[in-house]
Parts: C-alpha cells; structure tokens; sequence
C-alpha cells in the first residue's frame, strides 16, 4: 500500500514548485496542495464577495443619513472588528449544527458553514473601514453632484467613486481576515480531506494547523508560504482591478 | 461633471466575475471527489456521505486515508473523516453531527451509550500507551514494569510533564493513570498544552520532558524528535494498564434521525470484517505495524456491545 501512505510520498507539484523554484519533493499527494487552495479561495473569496454586497450599502446609508442611534450602529460594528473568530465559530456551529436553528440544512462540516463563519467575521471590517472612507469624502463633491440634478443614487456612486481606495482598502482587510483565519473553519468545517487526498474543507491555515499538530514544521512553513504567496497576488490584483474601473 | 454609473457597476461587475472566474478554474479538480458513482448499476447508497467523528490518532497516522479508498469505492460513497480528539468527536455525534464515531476512551464511550447516542458497538483494533521522555531520563523511570509507579517517581522528581490537556482519549487515559497512582499532577512541572499528540511530542521534545504517547503517533513521528520510550506498553510486554483500544458505534437513529444510519452499520460492518482488519493489520509506518485488529475473533466477547460492568441482570440500566 506504498502509494497511499498518507503525506508519506515525495511528488513533484510542477504547480507549487513553480511558486517555490528550489523545493521540487513537496511530501504531499497529487492535487492536495492544489485543492486546498482551492477550498481556500473559494470559501474566502465567496465570502468577502457578500460581506461586500452587505457591507457597502449598509457603510453608505450609515454614512449619509442621520439617526438617534447611530453612534451605537458605528460601536457595534467597531466591536464586530475584533470578535473573536473561535467565538463566531462557536456561534455558527450551534446555528448549523443538527440541534441548532438551521440544522435540517445539513450544513455542518460543509463549505457552506465556512462561508458563513467568514462571512460574519469580514463583515465588520469591511463596513467600519468603508464607512470611514464614505465619511472621509468632501462634503463639497455631494454637493456638487446634488447640484449637477444627480438622483440619490449617483449621489452615492459620486461619493463610493471617491471613496474607492479607502473601499478596496476594506474588501481587502476582509479578505486578509477571511483568508486567514483559523479557529472557526476548523470548528465549522472539520478540515476535511478524502481518502484520496482531495480537500473537502481543509483550507491552507487548517492544512498548517494539521502539519503543525503532527510536529510536521517544515511542511507547515511551506503551506505557510503558499498562503502569503496567495495573499500578495489576490491584494495585487484586487488593487490592479480597482484601479482599472476608475481610469476607464 | 458626468456620472459614470454605468462604467462604475461594469467595473464592480467585472471585477466580481473575474474572481470567481478565478476559483471555477481550479475547481475543477476539487469537485471531482463528490462526482464518484451515480449510475445505474451502483448500489442505493451511491453518492451518499458518511460522516466519521475521530481521533487525531487514527487520522494522523494515516491509516484512513490508507483504508477508506476501498469503502468509498465499494460501496460508491464519500466518507468524511473529522480527527476531533475522543471528547470532542463524542459531543459531535451526541449533538448530531456525525453518523459514527471511532474512538479511544471506553469511560466516555460506555457514557456516550448510556445517554443513548451510541449503539452497536464494536471492538476494532488497539495498540499501546508508552511513556516517552529524554534520554537522559532525570527522573529515572527507565525500564519500570508499573506505569503508575513511573508516574509517581516523575511527580516526587518534580521533571517536566507534558499533559494533552483536551479531553482527548489519550488525556484520559493520562488521568485515569494519575488516579490509579493516587498521585495529584499540579505544580510547575505538569504543563497542560490543550494540542494534538503530535504537538504535545514536539513540546516535550524541546523541554526534555515526558509526556504519555499514544505508539501508533509516536511511531509515525520518532524520526523527528529525540525522545526515546521509557515505559513499554503491553504490545511490548509493559503493563496491561497502558492498553489502548479502539471502539466504533453507529449514532443512534432513534436519538438523531438525521443520522446515516445504513451507511455507519455498512462502514462498521465493512471495517470489522476480516479483509478490512487484515488491512489494518498491514498498515506500516516507519517499517512498524501500528495498529492491531480485534474484531475477528472466535469468541463471543460479548462485553463489546454494552457499557462496563453492565449486565442483562440489572434493572437500572
């Protein structure tokens, strides 16, 4: 049973290799490293893309309007930024667990459940950042856009379009808390691999944890790479992107 | 000044299509594991999953990536596999969560049916507890015969003692250890690090100090720690006290009616039967077998479906 010997086995990744010149025998199996980055991106990815969806408008209304309890809205999602992921894990896994309120959903060790999980861990950041560079913005250009006969809408555009760095700033402090993250994916996903070496819910920072519990350091030091590796071009091309829709 | 809504919305368009785009792209080897059986010949459970709360210990070795390949492929399915440690793969399956459990603490395990989660119950496999230190042993416990008198000399020695400290089957059995010595751990030398067994190995590795390993881990990480085995397991002819046996119970449909109940009886009857446990029985790390096959066995051992000290007498149970 040679070939099935778990993380025993030299396999040369052409793919990660090329990430890493100098380290040709990664001692992991076909596909593994490559499906948990997949796992990765996609958990991640899929939840900043939401949190965005929610964050945005809700830092826009918050930033534009008035209200008795606002200053407490603006306090709430400050506190948000630093709960702790273990706590939301916690929390998720009693919402989707089988005895929890979304438990005929099944969504217990599922991708689903790290979406989730991530999703309310990013949203914070991502809001509380958004609306400082929305309430950062010159009264002056929504005057000037009020003026020109703009509906409320492109009021607010006018004023996202000014704000647009200090948003990707957001998008991408969401996603740098997503992607790293640890303690509730564990939790909720169960950093699960099949028995054929393909990732179910293992992400790169569960798949580090693992290599670490074993004492495998070397390994985990090379996981770790290939997540700031990840990291870097996922901010670099976020950054390219937000540049590119306004030059245009 | 000209609003560019448009130019704005196909920008943020663009922008969300090219990420996912991103992940689609390499999907296409993750999603290849959901994709087995499904056509008409296979069999009814085809393309169902199993949900399989474990040890670190099973996991980490190994050993199940190396045997469910044969069940996922018989019988069409997918099992995933949580390694949670014993305390925590209980209180998954308690709440729910899981199909069945395999572990290694027969206290909770005798609970866990007790309170009604867990039925069929099955011996599976076992191997060793081994007490590990430095070579140079301060506290001079080479070669002892008691594993409790060991424990005892580490206390009064005051040498450094690393504890799972997790509620994990190994931790467990490090307590019920302490108890049978009547000795109380505490003080600065008995460090609780709350880590797996291969963490644990690696902390004690740097701090020359002793812990309580599980063989099977100890096996797969010697090559990369300095600590030696100081007291022997039964496997080894130690005491019969540091015996570590593995136990597999299917979640009681009755309690969770969510639970897979068919597929956890298929994978417990496919993981007890004689081609699996020689399997079992086969697999080697290091040159060494880790894990040795009960299941098959000439005698009735009736013990093995019901809690300790439980008996068909008995009106409280």
């Amino acid at each position: 049973m040679e070939w099935k010997l778990h993380r025993r086995l030299s396999v040369p990744l052409e793919s990660v290799a090329s990430l890493l010149p100098g380290l040709l025998d990664l001692p992991f199996r076909d596909g593994y490293v490559w499906s948990i980055i997949y796992v990765s991106l996609y958990v991640s990815l899929l939840a900043v893309t939401l949190s965005t969806l929610v964050s945005i408008p809700v830092a826009v209304v918050l930033g534009f309007t008035e209200f008795p309890g606002k200053q407490f809205a603006k306090s709430v999602i400050n506190t948000g930024m630093g709960f702790p992921s273990v706590v939301v894990g916690l929390l998720v896994l009693f919402a989707v667990s089988n005895q929890g309120p979304l438990g005929a959903f099944d969504l217990i060790f599922t991708k689903q459940a790290m979406i989730m999980s991530q999703f309310v861990l990013a949203t914070p950041p991502i809001t509380a950042i958004s609306l400082a560079a929305v309430s950062g913005v010159d009264d002056g250009v929504r005057d000037a856009a009020r003026a020109l006969g703009g509906t409320r809408l492109d009021v607010a555009l006018v004023v996202l379009k000014e704000a647009r760095y200090g948003i990707v700033t957001a998008i991408l402090a969401g996603f740098g808390r997503a992607i790293s993250e640890v303690g509730s994916v564990l939790i909720v996903g169960g950093n699960i691999t099949g028995a054929d070496g393909i990732s179910k819910t293992r992400t790169l920072t569960t798949a580090i944890q693992l290599e670490a519990r074993q004492g495998q350091y070397e390994t985990a030091m090379i996981l770790g790479t290939v997540l700031v590796a990840l990291v870097l071009t996922v901010n670099a091309v976020v950054i390219r992107l937000g540049d590119q829709g306004v030059q245009r | 000044m000209t609003i560019h809504r448009r130019e704005f919305l196909a920008a943020i368009g663009a922008g969300a299509v090219a990420s996912t785009a991103g992940c689609a792209g390499v999907g296409g080897s993750g999603d290849g594991a959901d994709g087995t059986g499904g056509d008409d010949s296979a069999p009814g459970v085809a393309g169902e999953t199993l949900t399989l709360t474990t040890t670190t210990s099973t996991y980490d070795t190994g050993l199940l990536d190396a045997i469910h390949t044969d069940f996922e492929e018989m019988y069409g399915v997918t099992v995933d596999a949580v390694a949670q440690g014993t305390g925590a793969a209980l209180e998954s399956a308690r709440n729910g969560d899981a199909d069945v459990v395999m572990v290694h603490a027969r206290g909770l395990e005798d609970e866990f049916m007790r309170n009604g989660y867990g039925i069929n119950r099955r011996d599976l496999m076992f191997n060793d507890f081994v007490i590990v230190g430095p070579e140079s042993d301060p506290a001079g416990i080479q070669g002892m015969a008691s594993a409790t008198e060991a424990l005892t000399t580490i206390a009064e020695a005051g040498a450094t003692f690393v504890s799972r400290g997790d509620n994990s089957g190994t931790h467990t059995k490090e307590l019920n250890l302490w108890a049978a010595a009547g000795t109380e751990p505490g003080g600065d030398w008995y460090q609780e690090t709350g880590t797996g067994m291969g963490e644990a190995l690696n902390i004690a590795n740097q701090q020359g100090a002793y812990t309580l390993s599980d063989r099977g881990t100890f096996i797969s990480q010697r090559s990369e720690i300095d600590l030696t085995v100081l007291v022997q397991g039964p496997i080894e002819d130690g005491p019969e006290i540091l015996a570590n046996p593995y136990g597999i119970m299917a979640v009681n449909p009755g309690v969770h009616d969510n639970a897979n109940y068919d597929l956890a009886m298929a994978y417990i009857g496919w993981i007890t039967s004689p081609g699996t446990q020689s399997a079992i029985a086969d697999y080697q790390m290091n040159g060494e077998q880790l894990f040795f096959p009960e299941a098959v066995s000439e005698n009735p051992d009736f013990q093995q479906y019901v809690p300790d000290g439980w008996s068909g007498n008995s009106t409280d149970d």
